[in-house]
């Protein structure tokens, strides 16, 4: 029997488990929603296309799964870049489809089409254009195949609207294999050998995690490791959650907006194990300063990480998870077994730079935005999937809410992106209907993606907004602060909306604090109204994020409070 | 560990023979600021891979990346840094030179000498076929020069190892 090509995507659907996507309509993708109507799987109608990436990416790490989305050609199509690029930076596996032109008037700047393959070639893991009708089926669960595996990612197949409406037989194909593509899963154990007679010299360890722990699943493994090596551990940004923010072992997070003793730490130790990150510059700082007295262990699943940015002196390239698992099976084998003293002045020397320079405030009687976070962690206690905008907001939520689960803490890290945060968390709540999501947001961020409070309350999706509202973008302005000579140049935004009465006109609830007494009680309330909530927290204008290096500087030359 | 001295690397690819390839490659050495000297295409014996010999130039670490960057590209089936192993490497240049009456000859013995062919003449030009090393054929263009080249095309290196793998 034949089917169309929206009926394909559907079967395919279901053969991956996608119970929910997020898109938006158009001329070119009516067939694939009046299809997707037909279903069982769930429709989130975004207000804009951007805003279907950004949560199609929450709900991806919320989940564990793949994150699904559709749109149509043209403008449908180019709003997706941004969603896509962040994806792309973290690592996050989504399927895009975007509809396109009808096959024969591809190339002829019909109308809404765009090259999409082509502006997206750079910010996608694989994109695909479908030309044949009988290409279709392997494509789409290529496609899927290839952002979940390996390094995940994000991948765009564009169909035109002839192939979408097209008929074909159609029956299920096997899990593809491609020849040109063979992602190392197991490490090399020669490899694994040398790392270990690293780890047996080693009198001041420290391990460093990124989101590549996250990815493959490795948190209990990382803890079993750390534990055994009785070595701290940091992670980066995108590594917060896969060792628990509450352990003894705990560094904190490093780099420009890093805590002090994770910086010191990574500044004296004699051996770092960078596992599943990337050593992106915001943590590195100058690269020659970088660990300068480490000899260096790297597991990466992508060897283009290795030896990108720094020099290795033991490369593994595999998942995270197996990797691990092979380390621990080794010194088993071994008999390796860490004697708990050996490392006790270095840990005693950690917890001097924790006493010394911890992170810290000043209360006034003004709100401090630190203080907000600080209680939102203590009424949540530390159980909300909190996803951020990019900012200043972002640097206080990593630094003072403690993340002792993966995939509890959702940003847009590489990319950086603004307006990430709130059609993230509306992901993350589609994939997780009984946890509390909040948003932690700037006044600023907000307001890139704010459309999508119609969709929050459309399919009932109980988020909470946190806005640390400074009416500044803030981040820039620190930077302004620190090293314009206070030249505040396009940063001020006083001409913000009243977020009381926008969440009220949205049907949602609207709250707000201006002195410190207040947070607590609004918080309370606003955590606990099962609707959606916008929490706006008039805060300190000129509060900076401390500890801060200058970019480019040594990581263990920062600016404290 | 940085050798900062930049080094010629002569690298093989196999690659999905599919629309867009190239493209992924070009935008990979574009977006990364790396360097194609030259960049060669064309399908092997199966229909369905291509062959792209490129020449690039970089550091150690920087050749190392290249090399694992375009592996990772998923069209790319696989990568061969020739530099690394012994090679044959070719290019063919097609040289338009002026043949006025007095260097006819001269033009004619170089072609004898470095085992070129003419594979056109007309009134007032030669065209010359010359095949082999890049340096041959810069030998051979240094020769060629002061007669007057009107037009040159050249293919850029192909080059395979000589191994048996």
């Amino acid at each position: 029997m034949e089917i169309t090509g929206a009926q394909i995507l559907m079967e395919i659907f279901k053969e991956e488990k996608v119970d929910s996507v997020f898109g938006m309509t158009g001329g070119a993708a009516i067939d694939i929603f009046d299809e997707l109507a037909r279903t069982s799987i769930q429709h989130i109608m975004v207000r804009h296309e951007q805003g279907a990436v950004h949560a199609a990416d929450g709900y991806a790490r919320a989940k564990r799964s793949v994150g699904v989305c559709i749109v149509t050609s043209g403008p449908g199509a180019t709003n997706t870049v941004s969603g896509l690029a962040s994806a792309y930076m973290d690592s996050i596996p989504l399927v895009v489809f975007t509809a396109q032109v009808p096959t024969n008037l591809i190339g002829n700047d019909a109308f809404q089409e765009v090259d999409i393959v082509g502006i997206t070639r750079p910010c996608t893991k694989h994109n695909y254009l479908v030309r044949r009708m009988e290409d279709l089926a392997r494509t789409v669960k290529e496609a899927f195949y290839v952002a979940r595996s390996g390094r995940p990612g994000p991948v765009l197949v564009d169909i035109p609207k002839d192939i979408i409406q097209g008929k074909t037989a159609y029956k299920p194909l096997r899990a593809p294999s491609l020849k040109s593509y063979n992602p190392t899963y197991k490490p090399n154990i020669k490899q694994v050998k040398k790392a270990i007679n690293l780890i047996r010299e080693a009198r001041k360890p420290i391990i460093f995690a990124g989101g590549g722990v996250i990815l493959s699943g490795a948190s209990r493994e990382l803890a079993e490791f750390a534990r055994r090596l009785n070595a701290p551990v940091t992670a980066s940004l995108m590594g917060l959650g896969a060792f628990p923010g509450t352990d003894e072992l705990w560094l904190g997070m490093p780099g420009m907006h890093g805590t002090y003793r994770a910086n010191m730490s990574i500044g004296s130790c004699d051996l770092l194990i960078g596992i599943g990150v990337r050593f992106d510059d915001r943590v590195t700082g100058k690269i020659d300063t970088f660990a300068p007295h480490a000899k260096i262990i790297h597991i990466d699943i992508d060897p283009t990480s290795i030896r990108k940015n720094i020099p290795v002196a033991v490369p593994i390239v595999g998942d995270c998870k197996i990797a691990l698992g092979e380390l621990e099976r080794l010194m088993d084998e071994e008999a390796l077994v860490v004697d708990p003293y050996k490392n006790r002045p270095w840990l005693d020397q950690i917890e001097e730079w924790k006493n010394t320079n911890p992170l810290s405030y000043e209360q006034m009687d003004i709100i401090k935005p630190q203080y907000v976070i600080e209680r939102l962690y203590d009424i949540t206690k530390g159980q909300a999937i909190i996803t951020t905008e990019v900012g200043q907001n972002q640097m206080w939520a990593a630094q003072y809410y403690h993340f002792d689960q993966p995939n509890s803490f959702i940003t847009s890290g590489g990319l950086g992106c603004m307006g990430f945060g709130f059609p993230a968390a509306i992901g993350a709540q589609v994939a997780s209907q009984d946890k509390l999501v909040v948003d932690i947001a700037g006044d600023g961020s907000i307001q890139m993606n704010i459309q999508e409070m119609a969709t929050a309350m459309q399919y009932s999706l109980p988020v909470k907004i946190v806005i640390l509202n400074n009416k500044y973008l803030g981040m820039v302005r620190q930077w302004q602060q620190l090293f314009y000579e206070k030249r505040y140049a396009s940063t001020s935004i006083e001409e913000t909306p009243d977020f009381v009465k926008l969440a009220e006109s949205y049907g949602a609830v609207g709250l707000r604090a201006t002195r410190p007494q207040e947070v607590v009680p609004v918080l309370k309330e606003g955590l606990s109204t099962p609707k959606p909530v916008i929490m706006d927290f008039w805060v300190d204008r000129e509060e900076c994020v401390y500890p801060m290096v200058p970019a480019g500087a040594p990581m263990t030359e920062m600016l404290l409070v | 560990m940085k050798t900062m001295t930049k080094e010629k690397h002569t690298i093989s690819l196999l690659v999905d023979n599919q629309p867009g390839v190239l493209s992924r490659i070009a935008g990979m050495f574009s977006g990364r600021g790396y360097n194609i000297e030259s960049l060669c295409v064309a399908t092997t014996m199966d229909p369905l891979v291509s062959r792209i010999t490129l020449v690039t130039k970089g550091d150690q670490l920087i050749i190392e990346q290249i090399n694992k960057q375009l592996n990772k590209l998923v069209d790319v089936i696989k990568v061969h840094d020739l530099t690394e192993t012994d090679f044959v490497e070719r290019e063919t240049a097609l040289v338009k030179v002026r043949a006025r009456p007095g260097h006819k000859a001269e033009i004619l013995r170089l072609v004898d000498i470095f085992k070129c062919k003419v594979v056109d003449a007309n009134s007032t030009h030669y065209t010359i076929e010359v095949t082999g090393t890049v340096e041959k054929l810069s030998a051979f263009l240094n020769l060629i020069k002061p007669m007057g080249i009107k037009e040159i095309a050249r293919t850029g290196s192909i080059a395979v190892s000589r191994n048996n793998k």
